[in-house]
């Protein structure tokens, strides 16, 4: 998939994975997508809800040692 | 998007753990695009005290009161396992452990995310705390300005 940046989130707390991304999304253009790395295990759910409530889209979600890896598409 | 969502918080209690979610919910929300106001009354005003101590003209009880209260965030105690203060300390190495944000860090990364705080004009006589002694870029209002806040809020907490 074609991320245009990548959001390093990696062992920080909540509520930093969505902070981060949300301010790594403002720097991105509509229809571009985001892609964040974070292990805090509550993010799966956390920027689930915050990309639905945001209108984007979660595009794909992966979860590969302990690492979440998520692709948004800004809306 | 349509118009803005209100996430509005009363932060009353002076605890370090009660005030760490008040903060962590307000973070949360104004990265959820809400405008976040945090009105700060009675011991959640010590959240906002400097660790500095400002010269202001005080009387005998509030000089007493602003040195039995906490002076900022970082030296606020906890509402479990205080401890006599051995509590915060253990608190704050296991949250360096876990890479969680401190209350002071909190409170900073709420004022970039322009979360609207707040300090009770009227509480802060009760107490004897003056401008001077809280954290600047900060606003001073009363229970109306938090109402109008609130009425049009999403999300509406006491804590």
């Amino acid at each position: 998939m074609n991320s245009v940046k990548v959001l390093d989130a990696k062992g920080l707390a909540c509520p930093m994975p969505i902070v981060k991304t949300k301010k790594a999304i403002n720097e991105i253009a509509t229809g571009e997508v985001l892609e964040i790395h974070t292990t805090d295990k509550g993010a799966k759910n956390d920027l689930t809800a915050w990309a639905k409530s945001g209108g984007h889209d979660l595009l794909k979600f992966e979860e590969e040692n302990g690492i979440l890896k998520f692709w948004i598409k800004k809306g | 998007m349509t118009e803005k969502k209100k996430t509005t918080i009363v932060l009353f209690s002076g605890d370090y753990d009660k005030a760490m979610a008040a903060y962590i919910i307000a973070n949360g929300a104004a990265a959820y695009d809400h405008e976040v106001t945090i009105f700060h009354t009675f011991w959640g005003l010590n959240a906002l005290r400097k660790n500095e101590k400002a010269l202001v003209k005080k009387g005998f009880i509030e000089k007493m009161f602003g040195k039995m209260m906490p002076r900022g965030a970082d030296k606020m105690g906890l509402s479990k396992m205080n401890f006599a203060g051995f509590g915060p300390k253990m608190i704050k190495d296991v949250m360096k452990k876990h890479n969680a944000m401190s209350l002071p860090q909190l409170i900073e990364l709420a004022q970039e995310q322009e979360v609207k705080l707040v300090a009770c004009t009227m509480t802060m006589d009760l107490l004897g705390l003056q401008k001077e002694e809280l954290l600047d870029n900060i606003e001073y209002a009363g229970v109306a300005a938090y109402l109008a806040d609130a009425e049009e809020g999403n999300v509406n907490l006491f804590i």
